[in-house]
């Protein structure tokens, strides 16, 4: 029995792999807008402006508030009656992980640029740097340490909630792996995969960001 | 009669608590001017109104004739004509010594990279830190640190320079050198503004002493005569306290009179 | 666009009931991913070093895995191996999988971050291990990881949503059943909303308060 499952894992292979691309395509752009988005939203936010933060704050409860799957129903069911538009599955999957990210993502980034001393800021200013370059040149740099292993972990979340699309319909890894259990009954075998599949994509992930964590310790 | 720097009026508030009430401080081209007071008494606040980094609420404040109270104010211009010296120097960890001296004139001031290094290298020279210049802050003592501080406002070509506690953070041993420079800076006629508490160096390099408390100059004067016969009672009793070692009494018949 | 407020006020018992069970599995997911956790805390404490392995190893696994596909496993794959489990227990089981290694690393740190001394002081007037665990440790160990705790408590019980992908009736599940029985998607859409805001948003607030007054962050102070 044991030589037919591995032998039913390698026949499958094209299948996985076309389903594995979809799901990785899915994290890959949502880790990637997240990035930009939470950058944006941690520098927005340390600048100080009344207006922008409370907008701000207010996304960031929305997201907190509201589980990502209810974001992606809300997107899925909501955006064709609300707007008329009909995204594809793939596109909402990734719309929902990019907003989600982002607010991740930027309150590291905000964690760690307010972390930094206020005296850099000051010092920054005092030579006549503009707000572009002063989190350009000075504060961004030295943030970046700080930020990285956290982030690391938000994007080790991304990969896992991409999971959640095939409820919406993607065609992904999981559906495929779906699929040849419905012709197969190889349950324990296609989910075990699928367990592992997660776990080597997200386990080097979480181990680098605790070495990344322990090498650049605060002093 | 006006200065290049003149405070009329001038008044800044923290939420409800009044900081600073009436300032009126005028101060030259090339004077050197030491602001002495107690803790909390706004001495520091005033000298970060004059970069920009505390903002005002009334009043008016002069720069080289133009008003900076203004909703106008360019202040990345004016903080290019204004420098500022921190307590705790504030060098950016991440760049050398010659990146941290260059980022203003080549980044804020666009000029000549080849100038710019120039006069980068004859300032560390003037300060006796040549040989550091690719070295990273960490690996400087606080003196050393404190002295590329100020050749990194220095490099930018101010028209005055503001010292704030410069010396209180450092080892007494390296206040000597920090010192030094600030002394060199005022014989070269740059207008200096200087909070401090070394009252020796104060008495030594001050054109004119202005005492605050409480948000108010309660007395200005020439050095000489701020330090040997002070007006107010507040002042004098400022005084005491930091000539406290040399009144305690020497005899022990001194005591029994107390 | 309007709104058939009548639709929805027939749907409210439904809602209660459907937040009902999401607070259910949710809370007993808390429970016992809790009594996991101290367990796996007691045992990091006595330090039995074939152990330590286990739980690590057990933590990483949990913690890099979805909880969509430890879901259907246990759901669709146990049976085949005998066990069957019906959508409810099979929620449950994941959650406190997934539940008690989030809570374990959240322990581990707070008892890493009790104080040596006050081990060795617990030590040198005689307490036991046992004792030195229940009174010296833990609590001190969960002062310290509360909001750490708290946060990871809101993370369960917004997850609780995943498992409708078992057919267990709860919010996310019963606006599904609604919207594909009466297609009235809108407003299905907008109840769901609002129960989402009015349940998790209070938490979330009331953490994000809870953090700023302990300001350890993550960064250091």
């Amino acid at each position: 029995m044991a030589s037919s499952g591995l032998e039913l894992l390698w026949v499958s292979l094209p299948q996985l792999g076309k389903g594995a691309a979809q799901t990785l395509s899915i994290s890959f752009l949502s880790i990637a807008f997240s990035t930009v988005g939470g950058v944006l939203y941690g520098v927005l936010r340390t600048l100080n402006v009344k207006a922008i933060d409370i907008v701000l704050r207010i996304y960031l409860e929305l997201f907190r508030a509201i589980p990502v799957l209810v974001w992606l129903y809300l997107l899925f069911f909501g955006l064709p009656i609300f707007f008329g538009l009909s995204i594809p599955s793939f596109w909402c999957a990734v719309l929902v992980l990019s907003l989600w990210g982002a607010s991740e993502v930027g309150e590291v980034v905000r964690g760690a640029l307010h972390s930094l001393p206020r005296g850099q800021r000051e010092a920054g200013l005092s030579i006549g740097l503009s707000d572009p370059q002063l989190y350009g040149y000075v504060l961004l740099p030295q943030a970046l340490k700080r930020m990285t292993p956290p982030t690391i972990n938000v994007y080790t979340r991304i990969i896992k909630t991409s999971s959640l699309a095939v409820l919406i319909g993607v065609v992904d890894v999981i559906k495929v792996g779906q699929q040849i259990i419905e012709r197969t009954y190889e349950s324990v075998l296609i989910y075990g995969a699928l367990f592992l599949f997660f776990f080597f994509i997200c386990y080097p992930l979480s181990a680098a960001s605790k070495v990344l964590e322990r090498r650049w310790a605060q002093a | 009669m006006s200065g290049l720097i003149e405070f009329k009026g001038f008044n800044k508030f923290f939420g409800e608590q009044q900081v600073l009430n009436g300032i009126d401080l005028s101060v030259e081209s090339g004077e050197v001017v030491v602001i002495l007071g107690p803790s909390g008494c706004g001495k520091s606040t005033l000298l970060r109104c004059l970069n920009g980094l505390e903002v005002a609420h009334s009043g008016s404040l002069r720069f080289a004739g133009k008003e900076l109270l203004d909703k106008a104010t360019d202040w990345r211009q004016v903080r290019q004509d204004v420098g500022m010296v921190f307590q705790s120097y504030h060098l950016f960890p991440h760049m050398s010594v010659l990146d941290n001296i260059l980022l203003g004139p080549l980044k804020v001031q666009k000029r000549e990279p080849r100038e710019a290094r120039a006069q980068a290298e004859k300032l560390l020279e003037r300060v006796g830190l040549s040989d550091k210049r690719d070295a990273y802050p960490r690996q400087l003592s606080g003196g050393q640190q404190q002295r590329i501080a100020i050749v990194r406002s220095l490099c930018m070509n101010p028209q005055v320079m503001l010292f704030d506690e410069v010396t209180a953070a450092l080892d007494p041993e390296m206040v000597k050198e920090v010192l030094e420079v600030i002394q060199g800076l005022a014989r070269d006629g740059m207008t200096l503004l200087i909070v401090t508490h070394e009252m020796a160096f104060a008495r030594a390099v001050a054109d004119r002493v202005v005492f605050m408390e409480a948000g108010r100059i309660l007395e200005q004067n020439t050095p000489e005569a701020f330090f040997t016969n002070p007006q107010t009672a507040r002042a004098q009793q400022f005084l005491e306290k930091f000539s406290f070692v040399s009144t305690l009494p020497k005899k022990t018949k001194e005591l029994e009179l107390l | 666009m309007t709104f058939d407020y009548a639709f929805i006020l027939s749907t409210l018992p439904a809602f209660l009931k459907a937040v009902g069970v999401t607070l259910q599995v949710g809370l007993i997911a808390i429970g016992t991913s809790l009594l996991v956790a101290l367990i796996n805390a007691a045992l990091l404490v006595f330090r039995t070093p074939y152990v330590w392995r286990l739980v690590a190893l057990y933590v990483e696994l949990a913690r890099n895995t979805p909880l969509l596909i430890q879901l259907f496993f246990v759901y669709f794959a146990l049976p085949a191996l005998g066990f069957n489990i019906s959508g409810f227990w099979a929620a449950i089981i994941t959650m406190t999988f997934l539940g008690g290694a989030y809570l374990t690393e959240v322990l581990r740190a707070g008892v890493e971050a009790v104080p040596l001394a006050q081990i060795e002081s617990g030590k040198s007037i005689g307490l036991s291990d046992w004792q030195l665990l229940r009174h010296v440790i833990l609590p001190q160990a969960g002062i310290l990881s509360l909001p750490a705790l708290f946060a990871n408590f809101i993370f369960l019980l917004k997850e609780t949503t995943v498992v409708s992908a078992v057919a267990v009736p709860e919010i996310l599940y019963t606006t599904k059943s609604y919207i594909a029985l009466y297609y009235k998607t809108y407003e299905m859409l907008a109840v769901l909303t609002l129960i989402c805001v009015l349940l998790f948003l209070p938490l979330s607030l009331l953490l994000s308060r809870l953090e700023r007054r302990l300001q350890h962050g993550q960064f250091g102070s």
